[in-house]
C-alpha cells in the first residue's frame, strides 16, 4: 500500500532554510510571507488495511522518520 | 610511578572522519584505544567510549539518526545504561541526542554555511569526569568545524547540564544560549559541537582540547582502579 509522509518543522522552530527560500522567492518577485522546508516521504508499506499501515507508519515516525522535539509529521495512506 | 592504561573505545560508523585523530589524541593522552567497528554486537572491555566526529551513514534523514540503530550503539546505550563513560564529539553529540541518551537536538546552522574555525568555549562546569583539568569559567580555543551544529534545547532543560558555552559573540551556528556542550543528568554522557582532538598537539595551533580528553583518560582510569 502506498503512502506518503509529510514532516515539517514545527511553528517557533528556527527553519533556516525556509528563510533562504523566502528570501529567494522573494527577491524573484513573489509576493510571499513564508516559507517553511519540510520533507517528503513516499512508503510503499505491506498491510492488509488502510488502517493497519497507518499505525505501522506511525510507529516509523515516532521511532525515526521524524524527531518529534523539533518536527511534525502528516501521514496520507492511498492508491 | 608507572600508571595504569585504560583502555576507550572509539567508534567507527560508516562516514565517520575523526576516528583516527581521536584515537591518536587519546593515545598520546595515556589511553589504550579500541577501534570498535559499527555493526559489532558488543563492545570489548573499556572505560568509556568515544564516538567520534563525520557523517555516519552520510547524514541521510537527520545528522545521527540513522547511526543510533547501528548495533554498537545498542552496546553503548547499554554501556551508558549502567554508569559507563561515554564522549560524542560533533556527529557523536548528534547521535547521542538521536539516541535520547543526551537531551536536544542539532539542526542545520543557522547560517546555513558549513563552519570552519577556532572558537573560544567557556568551561560551565569542571566537576565533570570530562573537565576535571579545566577550572570553572575558563575559556578554551578549540577547531568547530559543522553543517549541523545549532543546538536546540529541550524547554526543562537544567542550566546545570551546560557544561561548554560559546564564548559571548562567538556562537559559530545560532545554538540556543550559546550552548557547546551538554552532559546528561548523571553526568556520565557528554556531547559537544567543537572538537578537542584537533586541538591537542601544540604544533597544530591551540591545545587546549587536551585539556578534555586527559580528563576523560583520568576518569577512565579511575573506572580501571574502581573495577580492579
Amino acid at each position: 500500500m502506498r503512502a506518503t509522509v509529510l514532516v515539517r518543522p514545527k511553528a517557533g522552530i528556527l527553519d533556516p532554510q525556509g528563510e533562504a527560500v523566502e528570501s529567494s522567492l522573494r527577491q524573484l518577485g513573489f509576493p510571499v510571507e513564508e516559507a517553511r522546508v519540510g520533507r517528503v516521504i513516499d512508503l510503499d508499506v505491506q498491510a492488509a488495511s488502510a488502517g493497519e499501515a497507518r499505525g505501522e507508519i506511525e510507529r516509523m515516525c515516532e521511532r525515526l522518520l521524524a524527531n518529534p522535539l523539533i518536527e511534525s509529521y502528516e501521514i496520507e495512506v492511498g492508491g | 610511578m608507572s600508571e595504569v592504561t585504560p583502555r576507550i573505545a572509539v567508534l567507527v560508523f560508516p562516514g565517520s572522519n575523526d576516528d583516527r585523530d581521536a584515537a591518536w589524541a587519546l593515545t598520546a593522552l595515556g589511553a589504550d584505544v579500541r577501534l570498535v567497528w559499527h555493526a559489532e554486537q558488543e563492545l570489548p572491555l573499556v572505560d568509556a567510549v568515544v564516538l567520534p566526529g563525520g557523517f555516519s551513514y552520510g547524514d541521510y534523514l537527520r545528522c545521527g539518526a540513522i547511526a543510533r540503530f547501528s548495533p554498537a550503539m545498542q552496546a553503548v546505550t547499554a554501556f551508558a545504561g549502567e554508569g559507563g563513560l561515554v564522549l560524542g564529539i560533533c556527529n557523536g553529540f548528534q547521535i547521542l541526542c538521536e539516541a535520547g541518551l543526551l537531551p536536544g537536538v542539532l539542526r542545520p546552522n543557522a547560517s546555513l554555511e558549513f563552519v570552519c574555525a577556532d572558537v573560544p568555549v567557556r568551561v560551565e562546569r569542571a566537576d565533570t569526569p570530562f573537565t576535571t583539568r579545566c577550572e570553572p569559567g575558563q575559556e578554551l580555543v578549540i577547531p568547530v568545524k559543522h553543517g549541523e551544529g545549532c543546538y536546540h534545547a529541550p524547554e526543562d532543560l537544567d542550566d546545570d547540564q551546560v557544561v561548554f558555552r560559546y564564548a559571548r559573540g562567538a556562537n559559530p551556528n545560532g545554538s540556543e544560549r550559546d550552548i557547546a556542550g551538554v552532559v546528561n543528568v548523571d553526568g556520565h554522557v557528554l556531547g559537544l559541537m567543537p572538537h578537542p582532538e584537533h586541538a591537542v598537539d601544540p604544533l597544530l595551533g591551540p591545545g587546549d582540547g587536551a585539556l578534555v580528553l586527559a580528563s576523560l583518560v583520568d576518569a577512565a582510569r579511575e573506572r580501571l582502579y574502581a573495577r580492579a
